[in-house]
């Protein structure tokens, strides 16, 4: 991937108003090249407002479609506006924009580069139902993908101009159809997918849910989700 | 027979209702077929029920009411699916038609901050060239304004 390519940084956001301006304030003071989409999805605070004034592009969908949603939006504005280079970030402040340039690079073996919070960097730790779950999608899809992907359903991701006008008409919107589902399709469409290890920061603001019901729903769902993704056409 | 009154009564009113439904135009024709056929069969099945029951001996069901509910049931069932189905296909649409909403609104806005920024530079050149020798025929200040670059670009004639 060389310098001249346009790249798009998506940051999909639901009532993210206290965290969002550092956010895109941090994007734009380490990658002042790129471009950065706040994909505003029916926030009923001031996101729409904080990511304007904090100089991003923003586009406001008139209801809440959760992040699928949100993300084909994304990648439509992408595919719309001949970005080569699509990147999707979290607007809490999770994802580390410093590694966005890693990820790019990954894209040279790539279509599709996943970071990767278990590969290595940092400390991100899980237990329970929502490790199994984990352990389990990464297991399958490693299999499948025939490379090591140790964190599947990660939402910091780097994708070609290829996988952009896939997903621009194709994202689904269901629970963890975004990131498991659409992992399972590039695959199956035989594109390489590869990953580059990242470490998590704790979120901006909100918290982490550490309910094990909770967890043990999640690992239902991952199950569903990639059951019903494996045999889908 | 107080039984068969009753249920033809049921049968009656339910075809007059779809029939009402489908003169205000309140049901799309699609549906409105589905619902007179189904008006139209329990119809005579309501005002004698017994007229099942050589069928149903046929088919080794004992009694002629206990088809129709076992056909209902079916019946009601793949209606039921084909709605879920429809809600999904609703719901793809209006997903994306709330992305068009989005984009449009984007769009719309980078136009009126172009606009905008238009407006204040020309207002600029005319201000800054009040009383100069620039003024048109007819007065008013000739001015010209392109775009180059997406930039706006003041020009004189």
């Amino acid at each position: 991937m060389n310098a001249d390519h346009r790249v798009l940084i998506i940051i999909p956001a639901w009532n993210e108003a206290a965290s969002i301006a550092d956010v895109i304030a941090e994007v734009r003071d380490e990658l002042p090249a790129y471009d950065v989409l706040v994909v505003n999805d029916g926030s009923t605070d001031d996101t729409e407002r904080m990511a304007l004034d904090a100089g991003a592009r923003v586009v406001s969908l008139p209801y809440n479609l959760g992040v699928g949603g949100a993300m084909r939006l994304g990648y439509r504005y992408a595919d719309e506006n001949d970005y080569d280079v699509a990147i999707q970030l979290d607007a809490d402040g999770q994802h580390d924009p410093r590694y966005v340039p890693k990820l790019i690079d990954g894209l040279g073996e790539a279509r599709l580069v996943l970071g990767a919070r278990f590969a290595g960097e940092g400390d991100y730790q899980v237990r329970g139902p929502r490790r199994w779950a984990m352990s389990l999608l990464s297991g399958v899809l490693s299999r499948m993908a025939k490379t090591r992907l140790d964190d599947t359903t990660s939402g910091f991701r780097a994708c070609d101009r290829e996988i952009i006008k896939l997903f621009a008409q194709w994202y689904p919107v269901e629970y963890l159809g975004d990131t498991v589902e659409t992992l399972v399709r590039v695959i199956r469409l035989g594109h390489p997918v590869g990953q580059v290890p990242v470490a998590m920061r704790p979120r901006a603001a909100g918290t982490p849910s550490k309910s094990p019901i909770k967890a043990a729903v999640y690992l239902g769902r991952a199950m569903i989700t990639l059951l019903l993704a494996i045999n889908r056409r | 027979m107080k039984l068969a009154i009753m249920t033809g009564v049921v049968a009656l009113l339910l075809l007059a209702l779809i029939f009402e439904l489908l003169r205000r135009r309140q049901l799309r024709e699609k549906y409105a077929v589905l619902w007179l056929v189904v008006g139209l069969v329990t119809l005579p099945l309501g005002f004698i029920p017994s007229s099942l029951d050589n069928v149903s001996s046929w088919l080794g069901v004992a009694s002629g009411a206990s088809l129709v509910l076992f056909l209902a049931v079916v019946f009601l069932l793949i209606v039921c699916i084909h709605l879920s189905w429809e809600a999904s296909r609703l719901e793809d649409e209006t997903r994306s038609l709330a992305e068009e909403v989005a984009l449009i609104r984007a769009d719309l806005r980078d136009m009126k901050d172009r606009q905008a920024d238009l407006e204040a530079e020309l207002e600029q050149a005319r201000t800054s060239r009040a009383g100069g020798a620039a003024n048109g025929a007819n007065g008013h200040p000739v001015g010209i304004v392109t775009q180059r670059d997406g930039k706006a670009v003041l020009g004189e004639r």
